[in-house]
């Protein structure tokens, strides 16, 4: 478009300056030209009174002392303030009752009947292939000997969705049908799915205290967002035909809702609910850091001994659960509004009813048979093999392998060539000019408000007084996503020309996706030894599979017959993906990259425990030696960087409308 | 225009049912947070301990014994919480969790909640004695004997140079939950190293046995007891000597060595008062170093889990509990 605009002939007058009319036209530049202006006028002054590479210490403001406040006020308090005794007090009670519901029931219906429910309940939302995956799952889980852990982390996560579900749907509500409420919300969901969850376990701990309650309010948080988001989408679509039709009809506001809007929306409202499972699953490790207990709290105890084969046993089934979860609920939006099939006893009430039967018959057998609990006879031992395997892995490759050299020669590379240049760079630039380039690139790629709203975010993490480490982990992140692209594309362009690499490679991608990333850290520290090197590598590992997943299916989704058209002119198969699919396939590349940068945002806290140091590292910090500040600050920076991020990555128009 | 209506109706109706649907469940009425259990403890009639776990396997190992003497010689049920140091504290206090067995000294927390507040009571020693330090591997400490001086430290700084610690030697330091002056201990002594997080202990231990399989040297902040001594034998290196007016300076200007620690558990109040059997054995609790080890180093080299290492060393060590359990 820019080039379309700047070959327009309607400039008039002398050459010279025809020429540079011209080039005022192209927005980009004339935007970079405003900023050139604007720089040489504020830059002189800035310089001259808060000069040097740091954020200038005048105008930072130190929360330490309000927030502590805060946490002495809530420690003095908790136990007889009536905001405690009334509110928090009956919330607490609340979620602690519903769990331990749920919990009981579970052991209740014993290992037989817990498998058959699953079973059950994915063939009749999802078909037998789905069934057999969902029961073999649960048996898995069993044999890995995590029975009682899965039932515990199951049970916390019913209670966490459904309180998330209907948090979401009242949030979506409300956004769906005020277009004020949508706006006003936007920021706060937005500030809810990016502030790393270490940063608020410690104020959900300082209220409500370890254990139960706190974990699942803070899988809360973190799940909600993405069921409001699709609920008021779903509203907002609503198809204007059928509500002018419901509306003609004379049906009152609640029953358009409940009989039209609602029911139009059910796909989203699915979907969201998909998402939000997936978003609670990721929480079950990171909220055992405050006492969760279950699947997650194994998984935390192996590493302290040091036992990747024993954190991969309690990482599987957390995989599994994701896997099976994340597939029925898919695949029953897929088949919502098809005919139903199949043999008419098993449609509809009779078909539930039979299951139920079912259900009932196999658990009473179980009980009877094998007990509640799963049999300790039948467990089987994977620590001691995995560890082996492990220990192979790097003796074999952590140095001296001829040619490549070894990870531990990569990672001393990466750090020294990339990383520390990167620190140094961005550390050393005035702070100013940090400002500067990120307004040029967020206003080059967008619109003046995108560009502000970095530009603010940025600012945001000098005020609160981080600077320094917030410029540390950016150069990490950028390295990271950098490593993140050139290996996601070029896996994507693979699995885009060959079907079979790609369905070799899905179950790899869903596993690595679902993997509490604690269970890699161990084998990260054993290859590239501790440092930001080992970092940047979990967070690749993170990071790729969703980039590869969307790049993939952008360079699949490209017009055939463009396609056809360049190999009929004879094209070789490189000059076709250079020239026709990659340009093709740029909103999914920019996409892909978008998520690139998410995703390695959301390890740098996972990071610091091997050693990441910066924004991470303080706010692990916070939550270990209990300072609000420290945590809440760093965290808030985290999210900035975010923000300012998404916006130079994420290109925007003044005139599409946004999100909807 | 239409919309106002629905959007306050159910927005009213939303408000409403969810207090409703709270009061129908909790009942009205004050609720105690400090009287809660977890969701996942026995269920009522049998009577239930929570222990507080911290992260390192000496911690593991206490807890691990404590749990199988508690569950077979006096028939209580034990649920373990898994958290850092300070927020355990927290918890302590508020009845979630009822007892620490391990502290390493935490001076505020004692003065918040066990003088003024007076939620938590000490339980006495444990009968370990803790020490943290600066230590080199006892391969490398053989072959350069002074290395165990820190005044001659500033001449092996070149071969502890890594990527991580620029052109300066490289500390590591482990979990930041951990107490470490070494930052200001670095700079106060003039030190030409940097202090490199390894972020957790894993990842420090993780790192110390790769740098022992390659025989490479390292200097790491370190404690005792600890198991890993047993499969990397490592020597203190000396720091200026620990001085009662050193440890109360500005932790910005600390300039000497830790202190030893005799560690101590901590009982929340309550129960330790109506505990019962169960507190008084926690109270009797207290074993030597050499016991922790032996239960820590199944845990950790032999991979047994917590509960095997306990069962082992409770069967060859009748002697030693049987005197926890007297009345």
């Amino acid at each position: 478009m820019a080039t379309a605009q700047a070959a327009t002939p309607a400039v008039s007058g002398p050459p010279g300056r025809r020429q540079v009319l011209a080039l005022l036209r192209r927005p980009s530049l004339a935007k970079l030209l405003v900023l050139a202006l604007i720089a040489a006028v504020a830059v002189p002054v800035v310089q001259a009174r808060w000069g040097g590479a740091a954020w200038p210490g005048a105008l930072t403001v130190d929360l330490t002392a309000p927030l502590g406040e805060v946490n002495d006020w809530i420690v003095a308090n908790r136990d007889s303030h009536p905001l405690f005794l009334y509110f928090f007090g009956h919330v607490s009670d609340a979620v602690v009752l519903s769990v331990r519901g749920v919990y009981l029931l579970l052991l209740a219906l014993g290992w037989a009947g817990v498998t058959a429910v699953a079973a059950v309940v994915a063939w009749r939302a999802a078909g037998p292939r789905l069934a057999l995956t969902a029961a073999v799952s649960f048996l898995v889980c069993g044999l890995l000997g995590m029975w009682v852990q899965t039932m515990q982390t199951l049970a916390l996560m019913v209670v966490a969705v459904l309180a998330s579900v209907a948090l979401g749907v009242l949030l979506g509500l409300a956004a769906g049908l005020s277009d004020r409420t949508y706006r006003a919300l936007r920021p706060v969901l937005d500030t809810m799915q990016v502030l790393p969850a270490f940063a608020y376990l410690l104020p959900v701990a300082l209220v409500f205290g370890i254990g139960v309650p706190g974990a699942v309010l803070a899988t809360v948080v973190y799940a909600a967002p993405p069921m409001a988001r699709l609920t008021a989408l779903g509203l907002r679509g609503a198809d204007p035909g059928v509500m002018e039709a419901v509306t003609s009809l004379g049906a009152t506001g609640r029953q358009r809702l409940l009989t039209a809007r609602l029911p139009l929306a059910r796909k989203e409202l699915l979907l969201g609910l998909n998402q939000t499972i997936m978003m609670a699953l990721s929480m079950a490790v990171i909220a055992s850091v405050i006492g969760a207990g279950g699947l997650g709290d194994r998984v935390y105890q192996a590493l302290s001994s040091v036992d990747v084969g024993a954190a991969l046993a309690a990482g599987i089934p957390i995989v599994l659960l994701a896997v099976v979860l994340d597939r029925t609920t898919e695949a029953a939006g897929r088949r919502i509004g098809t005919e139903p099939t199949g043999p008419a006893a098993l449609r509809g009430a009779r078909g539930w009813g039979l299951a139920a039967v079912l259900v009932a018959v196999v658990a009473v057998v179980g009980r009877f048979t094998g007990g509640r609990i799963w049999p300790e006879g039948a467990i089987v031992a994977i620590a001691g093999p995995v560890n082996t395997a492990k220990e192979w892995m790097v003796d074999h490759i952590y140095t001296g392998v001829p040619v490549v050299g070894g990870t531990a020669d990569w990672a001393a590379h990466f750090t020294s060539w990339i990383l520390n240049p990167l620190r140094s760079g961005l550390q050393g630039l005035p702070w100013w000019s940090v400002l500067l380039i990120v307004a040029a690139l967020a206003w080059t790629i967008g619109t003046w408000r995108t560009a502000l709203t970095a530009v603010l975010a940025m600012a945001a993490i000098g005020v609160l007084g981080v600077w320094e480490p917030s410029m540390d982990t950016l150069g990490q992140v950028v390295a990271a996503v950098a490593v993140t692209l050139v290996l996601g594309f070029g896996i994507a362009i693979g699995a885009a020309r060959s079907e079979r690499f790609e369905r070799l490679l899905r179950p790899l991608l869903d596993v690595f996706q679902t993997l509490p990333q604690f269970v890699y850290l161990i084998p990260v520290v054993a290859l590239f030894g501790i440092g930001r090197a080992p970092a940047a590598a979990a967070a690749i590992v993170y990071a790729l599979p969703a980039v590869i997943r969307i790049t993939t299916q952008g360079l699949r989704g490209v017009d055939p017959a463009a396609m056809e058209c360049a190999r009929s002119l004879g094209a070789t198969s490189g000059q076709q993906l250079r020239q026709v699919q990659l340009p093709l396939a740029r909103p999914a590349l920019l996409l892909a990259v978008n998520q690139g940068v998410v995703l390695v945002l959301a390890v740098v806290i996972i990071g610091a425990l091997v050693g990441s140091g910066a924004l991470g590292y303080l706010v692990v910090l916070g939550l270990a030696q209990g300072q609000l500040a420290t945590g809440l600050v760093a965290g808030a920076a985290i999210v900035c960087l975010g923000l300012m991020l998404d916006r130079v990555t994420q290109p925007t128009t003044r005139t599409a409308p946004k999100e909807s | 225009m239409a919309r106002t209506p629905i959007r306050t109706r159910t927005r009213v109706l939303a408000a409403a049912s969810s207090a409703a649907a709270l009061l129908a469940v909790t009942g009205c009425g004050a609720a105690d947070m400090t009287k809660q259990t977890s969701p996942f403890a026995a269920p009522a009639g049998i009577r239930t301990v929570t222990l507080s776990v911290q992260s390192w396997v000496g911690a593991q190992a206490n807890v691990a014994v404590a749990q199988k003497l508690l569950e077979d010689e006096l028939g209580y049920r034990v649920d373990l919480v898994q958290t850092d140091e300070v927020p355990a504290w927290d918890a302590l206090s508020q009845g979630r969790v009822d007892a620490i067995l391990e502290d390493w000294g935490h001076p505020d927390q004692e003065k918040l909640y066990v003088e003024d507040k007076k939620t938590i009571v000490r339980g006495g020693d444990l009968g370990v004695t803790g020490h943290i330090g600066w230590y080199v591997p006892k391969y490398w400490a053989d072959e350069h004997p002074d290395v165990t001086d820190w005044k001659n430290l500033d001449t092996y700084a070149d071969e502890l140079r890594t990527p991580e610690s620029g052109g300066k030697g490289q500390l590591m330091d482990g979990s930041p939950s951990y107490v470490t002056n070494d930052t200001a201990l670095v700079k106060n002594l003039d030190l030409d190293y940097k202090v490199v997080f390894a972020g957790s202990e894993a990842a420090q231990i993780t790192q110390i046995q790769q740098f022992a399989k390659e025989k490479k040297p390292f200097l790491s902040y370190w404690y005792q007891p600890q198991w890993l001594f047993n499969e990397v034998p490592m020597v203190e290196v000396k720091l200026p000597e620990y001085t009662e007016a050193c440890a109360a300076k500005d932790p910005a200007d600390i300039d000497c060595a830790y202190p030893t620690t005799p560690l101590q558990k901590y009982l929340n109040a309550d129960f330790s008062q109506r505990g019962g059997e169960a507190a008084d054995f926690l109270k009797k609790f207290n074993w030597t170093e050499d016991a922790q080890n032996e239960v820590s180093r199944m845990i950790a080299s032999e991979k047994l889990t917590p509960q095997e290492a306990a069962e082992r060393w409770i069967g060859k060590n009748p002697g030693v509990w049987k005197k926890w359990l007297r009345k």
